[in-house]
């Protein structure tokens, strides 16, 4: 050993040490503050984790842009979905009226509610942006029901962690957790513009997640489950999307 | 700092050897780490911008909005039209993960380099250009000196021109954090708590748009540096850069 090897063998093994440690303690706060994503697992999971704890330890009771009526975009483009399901255009020559969302999970009153009494509810407004993850975006007014609304009147348990929702399309469900579900912001849409959701849009009723990207607003809802573990739907990544090799969480 | 891990001697403290220290540790260090992922960025950032190749200006714009420009590409959505008839497969799931992956590495390590580089005045030695070398005729001599190439090595080896500083600045000091800036203002979480951030870049489709153009200057700087790096010597420069020795002999080959 030469010159400044042994201080540098110190100071070297000592920086490692902490280094080691401090990403241990990280883990272990991280995980107990609910800052770790459900698609934490795979070669991506590390990026996907920072950014979900550091956009939740940033965003947690930030209120998505809202705009000006005059900002709303006069071309909103609403994207493709898949052709939609035999059982889905039953309920549309029917104008909905036996559409019907249920409640269910970690709540202590499940309940299912129909579009009628989903418009009767205290309803919200708001002007906000849809951005989808590939870069174009649009402005719509979308009125609905808080989804926390909808929660407290079925009573969510204390130990709900997460908000798993359903489309009538098959494969097709995602999942929030509490901060976003019970923001009030998120809603479930039943309006836009001024008159009932197109079909394009999602109408009947779609989730909103404004504090999101477009993917995580699932359109044609029709299931919530309240749930302190997602790992008992599909694959156990949290939502479709991971499975298709997309991020669970989107606020980026 | 000598005998410090990350420090550089300075030349003028070294007696006349062969081989001399160039480059600090915690240049090389981040040098080669931020080359990783800013080209792990570059290759993610096209492969997501195939899915809608076109810029707004303003807060919103779609395919049903008049673009401010298209670029002449292929797409990866049918949606977008193209002027192609065939559409590229989706590249956006693991281009998004990877993109933001490769993000936080620069961010991280691009802040280490600049906190450690001001402690150890690393930006004060190396980058900050002498007082007298800010000025239009002392600038202008520079570049037509690179332009004839009459610049010796000898000059070049031990220290950067003033053009060379001011360029470095650039991109460490503007350019990069203004690509994180606009990165960030895309994001509807982060416009929920900085909305004024967003604001001042005009909105989201102008923040995308500003991001493209700010990425493409790095590329521009960086087949500038490797272009300089090939003309000063490329084997010796890049082992400069690996080993933080480069060896006198070798400088005027």
């Amino acid at each position: 050993m030469t010159g400044i090897s042994r201080r540098k063998l110190i100071s070297t093994g000592v920086g490692a040490a902490a280094g080691v440690s401090g990403v241990a303690v990280a883990a272990r706060l991280a995980r107990r503050y609910g800052l770790i994503p459900p698609d934490s697992g795979g070669l991506y999971g590390p990026g996907e984790t920072l950014t979900y704890a550091a956009q939740r330890f940033l965003t947690r009771h930030s209120m998505a842009r809202e705009f000006a009526r005059s900002q709303i975009s006069k071309q909103p483009f609403p994207d493709e979905v898949g052709p939609l399901s035999e059982k889905f255009w039953r309920f549309e020559e029917r104008q909905f009226v036996d559409w019907r969302v249920t409640v269910d999970g970690l709540v202590a009153r499940p309940a299912s509610f129909s579009l009628s009494e989903l418009r009767s509810f205290p309803r919200r407004s708001q002007i906000t942006q849809l951005a989808c993850e590939e870069g174009w975006s649009y402005i719509a007014e979308w009125i609905g029901v808080p989804l926390s609304h909808i929660l407290n009147l079925v009573a969510t348990l204390p130990q709900a962690r997460y908000v798993v929702y359903r489309s009538i399309q098959p494969d097709w469900w995602d999942s929030i957790d509490m901060a976003d579900a019970l923001h009030p912001q998120t809603l479930v849409t039943h309006a836009m513009n001024g008159s009932d959701l197109p079909v394009a849009f999602g109408g009947p009723l779609r989730l909103r997640v404004p504090r999101q990207l477009g993917y995580k607003n699932i359109k044609y809802l029709t299931q919530l489950t309240v749930t302190d573990n997602l790992k008992q739907f599909g694959k156990g990544l949290g939502s479709a999307s991971p499975e298709g090799g997309y991020a669970w969480y989107a606020g980026i | 700092m000598a005998g410090s891990v990350w420090g550089a001697t300075p030349a003028s403290a070294v007696p006349a050897t062969t081989v001399r220290l160039r480059h600090s540790a915690l240049v090389r260090v981040t040098h080669w780490i931020i080359t990783c992922s800013f080209l792990a960025l570059l290759v993610t950032g096209g492969a997501i911008l195939t899915s809608h190749p076109r810029f707004y200006w303003g807060e919103t714009g779609n395919v049903l909005t008049t673009p401010l420009f298209t670029l002449p590409i292929p797409a990866s959505r049918a949606s977008v039209p193209t002027g192609y008839d065939y559409v590229l497969p989706d590249q956006n799931g693991w281009g998004r993960s990877l993109h933001f992956q490769s993000a936080w590495v620069t961010v991280l390590t691009g802040l280490f380099y600049v906190v450690y580089g001001l402690f150890q005045g690393h930006f004060r030695r190396n980058l900050f250009p002498a007082r007298t070398d800010i000025s239009g005729s002392r600038i202008f001599a520079v570049i037509t000196q690179h332009l004839r190439l009459t610049e010796t090595r000898e000059e070049r080896a031990w220290s950067y021109n003033v053009l060379q500083r001011l360029t470095y600045l650039l991109v460490i000091f503007i350019l990069f954090p203004l690509v994180i800036w606009t990165g960030l203002a895309m994001s509807p979480s982060m416009a929920s708590v900085f909305p004024g951030a967003v604001a001042i870049l005009g909105g989201q489709q102008s923040a995308r748009t500003i991001h493209f153009f700010v990425s493409i200057l790095l590329v521009l700087f960086l087949l500038v540096h490797v272009g300089m790096v090939c003309l000063s010597g490329f084997r010796n420069r890049v082992l400069a850069m690996i080993t933080g020795r480069m060896s006198q002999e070798m400088k005027g080959a």
